[in-house]
């Protein structure tokens, strides 16, 4: 085994070469630490999503009294009428769109536009803010119909538990979001990376892209089910 | 984008000294330092579980001797005993004491990734250990729930320490979840991406290997029991129904409706379960590195060892219901999780066998941190054999809940990391301290620690054939057991109080270091990992002056043919001494 095999990682065929170049030394994946570092905390995170999730289907299924039907309980009176999840389409609407604007910033940090990094991610930090903003208008419509933790006059008491614990999970990691791009759209403007690199709006936006995919299965467990 | 890896940058710019006193020892971001902060408070409250285990064998050998013992403590302390034992002793001194000290230096790095938020990590830790001790000496004092903390009694009438206590535990457990996943991203990201130059993953010493999957298993198992920790405080405070059912408490409706306490045992376990092998994996990693270089051979069979902690590391997460035959769970998967926890021995004593074809004409030191390496074979051999019992269905059903199952897990995840724990402390003394500690006094230690421990446990089985259940404070009279049931409880109790004080010695042998130790060479045990060859003894901030190291050779080049010395330095040059085995990248 001779030294520059190891360090240039050279390539071999097939099953051996793949776990030869996971193990090369230095490195297993070629980019910067943050950027791995944030990767493991999402899968991490990951878990924590999903055992509310599987923890909130099954109280779902174990319940005896019957759950609340979404359709209605998520309706919006608008223009005369109850249109069904209205809310809740605008919000994921918005929070997509935020994707969006993340996805162009980082895209303008790798090409060190300080300028447009800056409000892109700023203009993403305002659509999670204003996600946050609708996400309170939602609890406290529901809580004035008189769902609480504890119960609720829709059904199943879990219906409110689960609700209040798992969108207030995923509002604190938007909240922490919003406050996360802030600051990184701020030291970027002041010339913070200049010689850091910009690989940061990209770890930035790892963790935007990952609130924003959880929201989506929270979406579809929650309002579709 | 390529992306210029740690160990080729240029270190001058980045390198500061701490220059204070407080930027040194307190809020110190050195992993050195931050790791014997880790290793002191985690002995710390392990002796306070140390304390409490004596109460609880004071009770059971001599039942009803000792006024200050009544059943409401005994369940305190049981609880907190093992609660500590297992997160806040065992985890945080793997991990948090030997992943910090051991990675940075035996990859070859400066320190961790994100130094700061290693620091942090201990700190938060600190927080969630001091919120622990708190509950002591709230109103009702801490919970009595039992470690694991099942649902409905945890929370219920009739359970001490359900006024604060149990608040508490969860809160504190939280907290520590987040100190353990801030030290916990650091290590498995340092172990990806910081090497030095030639340490290739198939070079690394098995104790990197093992903290380094145990760490990942962390990361993946800690949310279960966040997840669970948060739902219960819920169903405590705000009278969710998560773990509650309907359930009437001494005449009354407390007003809860339809939960399911079996799904707080899934995600307990779920957790549980990997935690065992968080705890036991490092331990396997160090003890390799132990056996190794204290009977101056070669590790045997390095590549299997490293994708036995592996396999173990991913079966981990598929056996968890082992633990729950009795829950009430579906009968058929008992089938499926009786398959998967049989299928973990098969690495596991591919391990063993290789630890002893190690020793097998090996030129063995009997040093002290040697003679707990074997006596960790022994334990853990002992502990695992019981496993199999306990993982069989039939088997399992009449054993569980006795003393059985609490010898079983204290042999095989209590004894053995703990000796593994004592053996790494000597083995790595001297390159923490700087000098020697006293041979015939850690001999004395071992031996009385060894043998004292099967004093302990050894009977405990035979309780448990018995019959003799588990948690019980007082047996009362029960027709069942025979009446040498209790002398065997009263001889165990002498046996633990003995082994207890024992732990003296250990104290003592530290401070006898500290003040007369003479001072020790940089590689005493002419060891061949990273960590013994740093220019500065003990290693400074920064670990390795002004170069990196390279590493060109694997970590078990001892005995090699042909070669003055019996061991070559990973950071020997393959020019300059015989390649020896070397397994980077061969596979």
């Amino acid at each position: 085994m001779s030294e520059a095999v190891l360090d240039s990682g050279a390539e071999a065929p097939g099953k051996k070469g793949l776990v030869e170049d996971w193990s090369r030394d230095k490195q297993v994946f070629g980019v910067p630490w943050g950027k791995a570092m944030m990767w493991i905390f999402l899968l991490s995170d990951t878990f924590i999503f999903s055992c509310f999730l599987v923890g909130y289907m099954s109280v779902r299924t174990a319940t005896t009294d019957p759950w609340p039907n979404p359709s209605e309980v998520f309706a919006l009176q608008a223009f005369g009428f109850n249109v069904p999840l209205l809310l809740i389409a605008i919000m994921t609407f918005i929070l997509i769109t935020s994707s969006g604007t993340m996805a162009l910033a980082v895209n303008m940090g790798y090409r060190k536009d300080r300028n447009k990094t800056f409000w892109l991610m700023l203009a993403t930090a305002l659509l999670g803010a204003s996600f946050v903003g609708m996400q309170a208008f939602e609890w406290s419509k529901l809580i004035s119909e008189g769902v609480r933790p504890w119960e609720n006059p829709f059904g199943a008491a879990q219906f409110g538990s689960a609700f209040f614990m798992i969108t207030g999970f995923h509002g604190m990691h938007v909240s922490a979001g919003v406050i996360y791009l802030l600051v990184v759209a701020f030291r970027v403007r002041n010339g913070y990376y200049e010689k850091r690199g910009y690989e940061i709006v990209e770890i930035t936006g790892l963790y935007w892209h990952f609130v924003d995919l959880v929201w989506v299965f929270i979406f579809a467990f929650f309002y579709l089910w | 984008m390529s992306y210029v890896a740690i160990a080729d940058r240029d270190h001058e710019q980045e390198h500061h000294d701490p220059q204070t006193f407080i930027t040194k020892y307190i809020w110190s971001q050195d992993h050195k330092v931050i790791a014997i902060q880790y290793g002191i408070t985690a002995v710390f409250v392990g002796l306070i579980a140390l304390g409490l285990s004596a109460m609880m064998r004071l009770q059971l050998g001599f039942p009803d001797q000792f006024s200050f013992i009544n059943p409401e403590n005994y369940y305190q302390f049981v609880t907190m005993h093992g609660m500590i034992m297992v997160i806040y002793l065992l985890t945080a001194l793997f991990l948090g004491g030997f992943g910090n000290y051991l990675i940075p230096l035996m990859c070859g790095s400066r320190d961790m990734v994100f130094p700061f938020l290693n620091m942090l990590s201990y700190w938060v830790y600190l927080l969630s250990v001091i919120i622990l001790l708190i509950s002591f000496f709230v109103p009702g004092g801490s919970t009595g729930a039992g470690w694991t903390l099942y649902p409905p009694q945890a929370i219920m009438q009739g359970t001490p320490g359900i006024e604060w206590g149990i608040l508490l535990m969860l809160a504190s457990l939280g907290v520590f979840i987040v100190a353990f996943t801030m030290g916990g991203l650091n290590y498995v990201t340092t172990v990806l991406q910081a090497r030095c130059k030639g340490m290739t993953l198939m070079r690394m010493p098995l104790s990197v290997w093992g903290i380094f999957i145990a760490t990942i298993l962390g990361l993946l198992a800690f949310p279960a029991l966040l997840v669970s920790a948060i739902m219960m405080i819920f169903d405590k405070t705000l009278m969710t129904s998560f773990f509650m059912p309907a359930i009437s408490s001494m005449g009354t409706d407390p007003g809860y409706t339809g939960g399911s306490p079996i799904l707080f045992q899934h995600l307990f376990w779920f957790f549980g379960h990997p935690e065992v092998y968080i705890v036991a994996l490092p331990a396997f990693g160090i003890v390799s590195d132990l056996l190794s270089t204290h009977a101056r051979k070669n590790i045997f069979g390095y590549r299997m060892m490293v994708w036995a902690i592996i396999a173990i590391g991913g079966l981990s997460f598929i056996v968890w219901a082992h633990h729950m035959y009795v829950s009430g769970m579906n009968p058929y998967f008992g089938f499926f999780f009786a398959t998967t926890t049989l299928i973990i021995a098969v690495p596991t004593a591919l391990k063993v066998y290789n630890w002893v074809l190690t020793l097998w004409e090996g030129n063995i030191h009997l040093r002290v941190p040697m003679l707990f390496s074997i006596g960790f074979v022994f334990t853990f051999i002992h502990g695992g054999l019981t496993g199999l019992f306990l993982g069989n269905v039939t088997i399992d059903l009449p054993l569980s809940d006795t003393y059985f199952v609490v010898a079983h897990f204290h042999m095989v995840m209590g004894v053995s990391p703990v000796l593994v724990v004592f053996g790494a402390i000597y083995h790595w003394w001297p390159k923490i301290s700087g000098r020697m500690y006293n041979e015939t006094l850690g001999k004395w230690h071992f031996w009385m620690t060894f043998l004292g421990t099967y004093s302990i446990y050894l009977p405990m089985h035979y309780l448990g054939f018995q019959g003799v259940p588990r948690r019980y404070f007082s047996m009362g009279n029960t027709e069942f057991m025979p009446a040498s049931a209790q002398d065997l409880n009263a001889w165990i109790t002498m046996s633990a109080l003995f082994v207890a004080a024992t732990q003296l010695l250990f104290f003592a042998n530290i401070i006898w270091s500290l003040t007369r130790g003479p001072k020790s060479d940089p590689n005493p045990w002419d060891a061949t990992t990273l960590e013994w060859q740093t220019p500065d003894h003990p290693p400074k901030h920064g670990n390795w002056g002004h170069e990196l190291p390279e590493c060109h050779r694997w970590a078990y080049d001892y005995s090699v043919p042909g070669y003055e010395d019996d061991f070559i330095p990973q950071n020997v040059p393959a020019d300059k001494a015989p390649a020896g085995r070397d397994h980077g990248g061969e596979h």
